[in-house]
C-alpha cells in the first residue's frame, strides 16, 4: 500500500484542468456543427446542391410557316451536333482518326480541341445529318455526345424569302415572319432537373421539370402556287427592263388576305449571306410616288362631293397648267374631256384642276381614310407608313400634284389595299398576311355609287383608247390603273429614272383578285406603266384568277388590242 | 461450462468500455457502408479489422500491467529503430516514407510508437518518481522529440501530433511544472516562425486554407469546403442513411477515412453528431476514471495518456473535418476505414482494460 500512496497522484487541479480541456473541446465542436447544420445550413445547403444538380436543356421543335394550303414555307429538320467531355474522353489514335474523319475536320484541330482537360463541354461539329451522327457514335468513343438540335429549312427559297425571313444560328427569326411570330413560332425549351456526380455522369433523374413546348405553326395567308407565278413573273419582268428591283402584291379583293407578295432582288434563306440590299420587303418597308394610280381616288373623292360626274367635261387645253411659278404638263394634251376620260387617258392637268375644286381637309380625309400616310399594320416587321402631310400645310401646287401622286409617298401594299374600295362598293377592307377564318369588317370611304363609277372608269383604262390594253385578261373584266413616276433624287425629280406601277383588278363585274405591281427603275428604253408593270398585271392575274377558278365574266374572248399603228396613249406621270 | 468458458474470456473485459467501443465501431460500419458506395467488400474488410482489433485488445487486456512496464524501454527502442529503418530503406507511397517492409509483413513504425512512447515516458517518470528533477523532464522531451522527428520527416504530421500529445499528456500528469509549461508556451510562440519555416508547403497551405478555404477552392481548399457543405447540408436531422448527395455523388474526398465523419453528418445531421460525441465522451470518461484508480504511476501516466490521446484523436478529426483545424491526415476513431490505426487505437483500450482489471493481483 505504502508503494501506491508514494506515487504521483494527480493533483485535483491537473485533473479539473484536463477535464475542462476534454469538455470544453467537445463542447467547441458541438457548437461548430450547430453553426454549420444549424445556423449556416440555408447556404450551405444551396452550395451543395449547386454542386449536384445540373439543368439538362431539352430542345423543342420551332413551329412549321404554312402557306394558306398548308404547304410548307418553313420548316425545321432535326440535325445533331457533336460534342465532346474532354476529360472522359478515350480514344486511340485510330479512332480520332476517324472520327476526324466522319466530322471532316483536321485531325490536329480535333485533338487541340480534347487536349483541354478543364472544360467538360465542346462542340466538335454542330448541325450534322442525324446519320452522319449516327455514324459518329457507332465509333464508341466514351465521352463523345450528341445534342439534338434544329435546322431550319425553307422549301420556296428565294420566292418567298422576304416574307418568311429567316433564323440566325440560335433559331431566333432575324427577318420577316420569323422575326415578327417569334415567341409563337419558337417553343419553349424543356428542362430537366438530374442529379450528377463529380465527374458529370447523370446519376438519377430528379424530375422532368419543364416538358418541351414544341412551338405553333403558322399559317399564313400567302398561296405557294401563286406567289411563285408572281415571283417568276416579276422575276422576268424586271429582267427584262433591266430594272434596279420591283415588286408584286396578289391580294384577295374580299377578305383582304394577301395572297402573293413577290420582291426583287431576292436572296436564299437557306444560307443567307450577302443580303444587304436583298433582304428588304420592299413592297410593305418601301416607299415611292405612286403617280398615276392615285388619281382614282382624288376623282373619287371629286364624285363623292357631287359636283362631278363620270361626264363631267374637263378642259384640258392646251395641255398645260400654271399655279403659281410652276407648271403642270400633260404630255399628249386632250383638250376637252370627261372625268371619265382623265382616268382613261390619265390627264395630270385634269385630275389637277379637279383636286383644286375641293377643300384640302376633305381631299386629306379622303386619302387619309384610304389609309395613305399611316401604316397598314399587316403586321411586318418595319412596315412603314408612307408619307401623307398634314393638309393645314398644302399649298395649291401641292394639293394639284397629290391629285396625280406626286408629293406623296405609299408602300405597294397600300396602294393595293386604297383599292379594295372599287373591288367592294366603296368599302376599305383591312389586309392580312394570316390565312383569315372570317371576312375582315370593312370601312365605308365611298359611296357604293361613287366606288363603281370609278371601277367602270377603271375599266376603260385597260380597253383600246386606255393607257394600259395590255393589262387585259382572256376571259375576264378588267379594271385597273397605270402609274408612271419620275424617281425623286437629290434636287428634285429625276428626268431618266422611273417607278413603272400598274394596280388593278378582276373580274371587274365582282372583283375576286387584286394586284399591284411596281417596277423600279426599269432601263431598257420602256418606262411607262402600261408597258412595263401591266404585262405583269396580266400574266399574273390570268394565272390567279385559272388557279382559284374564278368563273370567267366575258368568256367570248373580250381581249380588244388597240389597231396596229394607232397612237398610243400614255400618262405623263 | 459455457458460461465458465465466457466468464474466462471476459475476465479482463470492461464491459461498459466494450460496450461503448463496439456501439461506436457498429455505426462506423454502418457510415463506412453509405461512405464506399455500399460496397460490401470494403465493409466487410473493415469487420474483419475490427475482429482483428478486437482480439489483439483482449490479449492486451489480459497482460498484466508490469509486464508492460517490462517492455515499455525494448519496445522504445525497438521502434526507434525501426523508426530508423524506415527514414534509411522505407517504402515511399503517396509521397510519404511510412511503411516498412520486414519480410513478410509491411508494417508502419510511426502506429506503434503511438503505444510506445507514452509507455515509455510513463515507465520512466513512474522509476523516477522519487527523485524528480528539471533534468528528468528534458530527458521526457527527449524521449518525445526524437521519434516525432523522424515521423515529421516521413512526413507524417498526424500521427508526429498524436504522439507529441500523448507524450505530452505524460508529463503533464507526472507534474510539469507550470513554469516549465508556461517557459516552454512562451519558446513555442516564439519558435513558431521558425517551426512554420520548417514545415513542408504543403502543410503551411493546409494552415492557409484553413484561414480562408475559398482562396483555393478547387485545390487545396476543396476538401475542407466539401466536407463543410456535406456537413451543414445535413441539417438538423440529416439526410438519412445512404441519402447524403455529397458524399454518395463522390464530391467529398477521401469519404471513407479521414473525412467519414462529413458523411456521417450529412446523413445523421446534428443530432447524429451529438450522439456520436457523446459516445465518445463516455468513452473518454471511463478512461479518465481507469486512470484516476490506477494502482501505481506506470499505470496512471499510461491510461491517462491512452484515454486524453483519443480525445486529441477525436479533436482533432471533427475539428479538422468541420474547418476550424487544419487538415492533417488524423482518422476518426473507431469510425475510419482502416485496420492500422484501429489495432493501436483498441491495443490502446485493451492497456486500459489491463490497467483496471489487474489490480487486484497486485494489492498486497
Amino acid at each position: 500500500m505504502a508503494v501506491v500512496q508514494q506515487a504521483i497522484k494527480f493533483p485535483v487541479w491537473r485533473r479539473r484542468l484536463l477535464l475542462m480541456m476534454v469538455l470544453s473541446g467537445f463542447a467547441l465542436l458541438i457548437c461548430r456543427a450547430v453553426y454549420l447544420q444549424g445556423l449556416h445550413r440555408a447556404f450551405l445547403q444551396k452550395e451543395g446542391d449547386a454542386r449536384y444538380t445540373r439543368e439538362i436543356v431539352l430542345t423543342s421543335h420551332r413551329g412549321m410557316i404554312m402557306d394558306r394550303n398548308g404547304e410548307p414555307l418553313a420548316i425545321s429538320t432535326p440535325v445533331e451536333s457533336i460534342w465532346a467531355s474532354p476529360p472522359d474522353v478515350e480514344a486511340d489514335k485510330e479512332q480520332l482518326v476517324k472520327l476526324a474523319a466522319l466530322l471532316e475536320i483536321q485531325s490536329n484541330e480535333l485533338s487541340k480541341k480534347l487536349v483541354n482537360q478543364n472544360r467538360d463541354f465542346v462542340y466538335l461539329k454542330r448541325r450534322i445529318p442525324p446519320q452522319l451522327a449516327s455514324h459518329v457514335m457507332q465509333l464508341g468513343i466514351p465521352g463523345i455526345f450528341t445534342q439534338r438540335e434544329y435546322r431550319r429549312y425553307y422549301p420556296a427559297g428565294d420566292v418567298t424569302a422576304h416574307l418568311v425571313g429567316f433564323t440566325g444560328s440560335d433559331e431566333v427569326g432575324q427577318e420577316g415572319f420569323e422575326l415578327k411570330y417569334q415567341d409563337w413560332l419558337s417553343g419553349k425549351n424543356g428542362s430537366r432537373h438530374v442529379i450528377k456526380d463529380r465527374q458529370g455522369h447523370i446519376v438519377e433523374d430528379l424530375e422532368a421539370v419543364k416538358v418541351p413546348q414544341d412551338g405553333h405553326d403558322l399559317v399564313v395567308s400567302i398561296d405557294r402556287k401563286i406567289q411563285y407565278l408572281a415571283y417568276r413573273e416579276l422575276a422576268k419582268a424586271v429582267e427584262e427592263n433591266k430594272a434596279k428591283a420591283g415588286s408584286a402584291i396578289v391580294l384577295d379583293a374580299k377578305t383582304g388576305e394577301i395572297l402573293a407578295m413577290a420582291n426583287l432582288p431576292s436572296y436564299n434563306p437557306n444560307n443567307p449571306e450577302n443580303i444587304l440590299g436583298k433582304s428588304r420587303n420592299r413592297a410593305i418597308v418601301d416607299t415611292f410616288e405612286p403617280g398615276s394610280t392615285m388619281k382614282p381616288m382624288t376623282i373619287g373623292a371629286a364624285i363623292e362631293t357631287g359636283n362631278f360626274t363620270a361626264d363631267t367635261k374637263i378642259q384640258t387645253a392646251p395641255g398645260t397648267m400654271v399655279i403659281g411659278t410652276a407648271t403642270i404638263h400633260d404630255s399628249h394634251p386632250q383638250g376637252l374631256i370627261t372625268v371619265a376620260q382623265v382616268i382613261q387617258k390619265s390627264s395630270n392637268v385634269g385630275a389637277a384642276k379637279i383636286a383644286l375644286t375641293m377643300k384640302p381637309q376633305y381631299l386629306w380625309g379622303v386619302y387619309n381614310q384610304l389609309g395613305f400616310g399611316s401604316p397598314t399594320h399587316v403586321g411586318f416587321p418595319g412596315e412603314v407608313g408612307g408619307k401623307l402631310r398634314n393638309y393645314k400645310t398644302w399649298r395649291p401646287i401641292e394639293q394639284a400634284t397629290m391629285a396625280f401622286g406626286n408629293g406623296i409617298s405609299v408602300t405597294l401594299l397600300q396602294l393595293a389595299r386604297a383599292y379594295t374600295v372599287f373591288a367592294n362598293e366603296g368599302e376599305l377592307r383591312p389586309v392580312s398576311l394570316l390565312k383569315l377564318k372570317d371576312p375582315p369588317v370593312g370601312q365605308q370611304v365611298f359611296t357604293a355609287q361613287t366606288a363603281n363609277t370609278i371601277k367602270d372608269m377603271l375599266e376603260l383604262v385597260v380597253q383600246p383608247g386606255g393607257t394600259a390594253p395590255k393589262a387585259q385578261v382572256v376571259g375576264y373584266r378588267v379594271a385597273g390603273k397605270t402609274g408612271t413616276a419620275h424617281k425623286v433624287g437629290i434636287g428634285g425629280y429625276l428626268e431618266d429614272k422611273y417607278v413603272s406601277s400598274f394596280v388593278g383588278m378582276a373580274p371587274a363585274t365582282n372583283p375576286r383578285i387584286i394586284i399591284a405591281v411596281m417596277i423600279d427603275e426599269p432601263s431598257n428604253g420602256k418606262y411607262y406603266g402600261g408597258e412595263v408593270a401591266a404585262p405583269v398585271f396580266s400574266t399574273l392575274m390570268a394565272g390567279t384568277l385559272r388557279m382559284l377558278s374564278v368563273p370567267q365574266d366575258a368568256p367570248n374572248n373580250n381581249v380588244v388590242l388597240p389597231p396596229e399603228g394607232a397612237p398610243e396613249v400614255k400618262e405623263d406621270t | 461450462m459455457i458460461s465458465k468458458l465466457s466468464d474466462r474470456l471476459l475476465k479482463h473485459i470492461d464491459s461498459f468500455l466494450m460496450g461503448c467501443i463496439l456501439f461506436t465501431c457498429l455505426i462506423g460500419l454502418f457510415v463506412l457502408y453509405s461512405a464506399s458506395g455500399q460496397n460490401f467488400d470494403k465493409t466487410g474488410s473493415q469487420i474483419i479489422n475490427i475482429l482483428a482489433a478486437i482480439t489483439i485488445m483482449w490479449a492486451a487486456a489480459n497482460i498484466a500491467p508490469q509486464h508492460l512496464e517490462r517492455i515499455a524501454l525494448p519496445l522504445f527502442i525497438f521502434g526507434l529503430l525501426l523508426l530508423l529503418g524506415v527514414a534509411l530503406f522505407g517504402e515511399i507511397s503517396h509521397g510519404a516514407r511510412r511503411w516498412l517492409h520486414l519480410g513478410l509483413v509491411r508494417i508502419q513504425p510511426s502506429e506503434l510508437m503511438k503505444i510506445a512512447v507514452p509507455m515509455m515516458l510513463a515507465w520512466y517518470f513512474a522509476k523516477r518518481e522519487a527523485s524528480l528533477r528539471f533534468w528528468d523532464y528534458a530527458f521526457g522531451a527527449l524521449f518525445l522529440v526524437v521519434p516525432i522527428g523522424f515521423i515529421m520527416k516521413q512526413p507524417d504530421l498526424g500521427t508526429a501530433l498524436l504522439i507529441a500529445a500523448s507524450g505530452f499528456y505524460v508529463l503533464f500528469l507526472a507534474g510539469l511544472s507550470w513554469r516549465l509549461l508556461l517557459g516552454s508556451c512562451i519558446s513555442a510562440a516564439v519558435l513558431a516562425p521558425v517551426f512554420w519555416s520548417m514545415l513542408h508547403d504543403y502543410q503551411r497551405k493546409r494552415i492557409q486554407i484553413l484561414i480562408d478555404p475559398y482562396q483555393d477552392p478547387l485545390g487545396a481548399g476543396y476538401h475542407t469546403i466539401q466536407a463543410t457543405i456535406a456537413l451543414g447540408s445535413g441539417g438538423l436531422t440529416g439526410k438519412g442513411w445512404l441519402n447524403g448527395t455529397q458524399s454518395q455523388l463522390d464530391f467529398l474526398p477521401e469519404r471513407t477515412t479521414d473525412f467519414i465523419f462529413a458523411v456521417f453528418g450529412e446523413e445523421f445531421g446534428l443530432l447524429g453528431n451529438v450522439l456520436l460525441l457523446v459516445l465518445f465522451t463516455l468513452i473518454i470518461g471511463r478512461g479518465l476514471i481507469i486512470a484516476a484508480h490506477a494502482q501505481n504511476t506506470f499505470c496512471r501516466l499510461l491510461a491517462g495518456s491512452i484515454t486524453l490521446t483519443f480525445f486529441t484523436y477525436v479533436f482533432v478529426n471533427i475539428g479538422m473535418v468541420s474547418g476550424i483545424l487544419p487538415v492533417v491526415g488524423v482518422p476518426l476513431p473507431l469510425i475510419s476505414y482502416g485496420g492500422t490505426s484501429l489495432v493501436t487505437l483498441l491495443l490502446g483500450f485493451g492497456i486500459l482494460m489491463s490497467i483496471q482489471t489487474h489490480k487486484k493481483l497486485v494489492t498486497t
